[in-house]
């Protein structure tokens, strides 16, 4: 059933387009829908092996407290309860998952040692032959907790005499080839302030987003006969989950298989390898399989959400709207450990200063610890809420020259040649045409002088 | 409490299972009956992806204690092709892509079942009614409207046409 639904507009960039698309333009049915409407496609949750055992997480009730004792007593006393894990049963219980592009330190415990660093952090694993005894089973344990000063906001963390939230680490910020954050240093941004006719700051901040699939995070784990372990797993990086996986485990990659691909809702909030490690030690120690799945609940509060992050923008503008200089200081809250912030803060430093050519740009950005739920990926992580900032930015300069917001963008637009904050030439540029399509889209009029521009030149300018 | 046989009409065959007190209807089809189309998104009543039919009425299946459905008919998404050929909603959800990650699809389409066999023409505020308790991450719900929609144009034109 393929077939071209719309002709490609080939008004810009004519000599850059072919219209020899076989795709493009055309639909095409996903080749997942039969099984996903009539019932068949199997998700994790669906393999039922005989003999599963469950396995639930008794969790941190403090934000930040150090450990003062485990009594598993009551719990292990829990008739259909098989063991219960703790931090000791694991193989390589320290990690981070990017180690694989060569991230570090390890920050991060599979299950708790001798501190709690966010509420709802992983104590102890109990293992059951039903759901219900696992959930009594984790009811029971007993943790005695020695309180410690916890601290919640990016820049709090970041002054003088807070607490330290992450010793792997050693201060409450990620390092960066031995600089405090990911920074800019483009041309002289103090310079640009002072030759400015207007300059404008204003601050922006965000709440963390959790991506709320509609299938919870979790994996069953089947010992096969040759002792290798099968993971059934929802997973949205499957190849990112063994390999951490069998680093932590010890053992070679040869020992895992992963069957997955299937996810029912993910958005980034499936990427951290969180489950499935602890399931696996709990599959090796039983010999049983074992299904680890989250709760709405546990979704919700402990899995990792998209970073809250706080920005602020000083630009150095002149009256007719032409930013000269852009300085950008902005905090990502990568909660208690590091997870995938660092690698989004650098993200939300190489989306900066926005798709405009600024002569003149400074950047500070810090990946912060604080004692929330780590945070992690999610769609664009990084870029989404630089972009809101950004554009909001735009929008209030607008509004305070009292000019079109959309001329504003189209002044200060990149231009194929431009080089960039980051020392890139800047190639392949379609702002100024979107922009101009969105207008006569919108029947927004713009002057004749804003419809002759173009992404391939500066001229008009 | 003991344990108890109970006896269900599931997709038009006897079935009959061992309950345990305070088995959910979804626990029921998913782990005795191995009918996993229905999905557990909450457990609680909250996202409707556990959708079956109870006596063709829509029901939370994370929320219906068994036992209390002992002796009634239940549809599931497993039931509604026939023959290998897709019902007039299934093939329309595919057609308007209104599946994605497929995870809320079995929910949203027996939900749809029950509301075109109440309501062959529902409008659009029906369909947003009759799928309120049902959340999707994907879709942003317009693919799903669209569907519902046409499943019940598609419907209508085969009815007429037989
Ligand atoms: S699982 Fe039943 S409503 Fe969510
Ligand atoms: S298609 Fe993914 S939740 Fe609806």
């Amino acid at each position: 059933m393929t077939y071209r639904l719309a002709a490609i507009d080939k008004s810009s960039f004519a000599a850059e387009r072919e219209d020899d698309f076989t795709v493009i333009g055309s639909v095409v049915r996903r080749s997942d829908a039969l099984g996903h409407v009539t019932g068949r496609t199997e998700f994790f949750e669906d393999v039922a092996p005989p003999g599963l055992a469950h396995l639930k997480m008794h969790r941190s009730a403090r934000h930040h407290a150090r450990i003062a004792g485990v009594d598993l007593t009551e719990a292990l006393a829990v008739p259909g309860v098989l063991k219960i894990l703790t931090h000791a049963d694991i193989p390589n219980n320290l990690y981070t998952p990017l180690k694989l592009i060569g991230v570090g330190p390890d920050d991060e415990p599979i299950l708790a040692v001798d501190k709690v660093r966010y509420l709802g952090e992983p104590i102890c694993a109990v293992v059951a032959v039903t759901e219900a005894a696992a959930l009594e089973g984790a009811a029971r344990v007993k943790v005695t907790y020695e309180d410690l000063p916890a601290v919640f906001d990016v820049e709090e963390a970041l002054a003088e005499g807070a607490p330290l939230v992450n010793e792997y680490h050693g201060q409450n910020h990620f390092i960066y080839e031995g600089h405090h954050c990911r920074r800019i240093r483009f041309g002289d941004v103090e310079k640009a302030f002072a030759e400015a006719d207007h300059v404008f700051e204003w601050r922006y901040q965000s709440a963390p987003i959790e991506q709320a699939p509609v299938e919870t995070t979790g994996c069953v784990v089947i010992p096969q006969a040759d002792g290798r372990l099968r993971i059934h797993s929802d997973t949205q990086a499957c190849f990112f989950t063994l390999d951490n996986t069998a680093l932590i485990l010890e053992t070679p990659f040869n020992k895992l298989r992963i069957v997955g691909g299937t996810v029912g809702g993910g958005f980034g909030g499936k990427v951290d390898v969180v489950v499935e490690p602890v399931a696996c030690v709990a599959a090796m120690m039983t010999d049983r399989p074992v299904k680890f799945v989250y709760n709405r609940y546990e979704e919700m509060q402990v899995s990792s959400p998209r970073a809250a992050e706080r920005i602020y923008i000083k630009d150095a503008v002149m009256d007719d709207g032409r930013i000269i200089g852009r300085k950008v200081t902005l905090y990502v809250d990568s909660g208690a450990y590091a997870r995938h912030t660092p690698y989004g803060t650098t993200k939300a430093a190489a989306h900066l200063p926005g798709p405009y050519s600024i002569p003149n740009v400074w950047a500070d950005c810090h990946c912060v610890f604080t004692n929330r739920t780590p945070s992690s990926a999610m769609r664009g992580f990084g870029v989404t809420i630089g972009d809101f900032a950004l554009e909001s930015q735009m929008d209030r300069i607008a509004r305070a020259l009292d000019m079109d917001p959309l001329r504003l963008r189209l002044l200060n637009a990149y231009r194929d040649g431009d080089l960039k904050a980051h020392r890139k030439v800047a190639e392949g540029t379609a702002l100024v045409e979107v922009i101009q399509k969105a207008a006569e889209m919108s029947g927004h009029e713009l002057p004749e002088a804003y419809r002759r521009m173009s992404s391939l030149t500066r001229e008009g300018l | 409490m003991p344990s108890q046989i109970v006896s269900l009409v599931v997709n038009g065959e006897p079935r009959e299972f061992i309950a345990a007190p305070g088995m959910t209807l979804l626990a029921g089809l998913r782990e005795s009956l191995g009918l996993t189309a229905a999905k557990r998104g909450c457990g609680q009543g909250t996202c409707g992806s556990c959708t079956v039919l109870v006596e063709g009425q829509a029901r939370a299946a994370c929320l219906v204690a068994v036992e209390t459905v002992a002796g009634l008919s239940v549809s599931t998404l497993e039931g509604v092709a026939t023959g290998g050929e897709l019902d007039a909603v299934q093939s329309s959800f595919v057609d308007n892509f209104a599946t994605q990650c497929g995870f809320c699809t079995a929910g949203m389409i027996m939900v749809t079942e029950a509301l075109l066999d109440r309501d062959p023409d529902p409008s659009e505020e029906d369909v947003a009614e009759a799928i309120s308790g049902n959340v999707c991450r994907c879709t942003g719900y317009q693919p799903i409207v669209i569907a519902i929609l046409d499943a019940a144009r598609r419907r209508r034109e085969e009815r007429a046409s037989r």
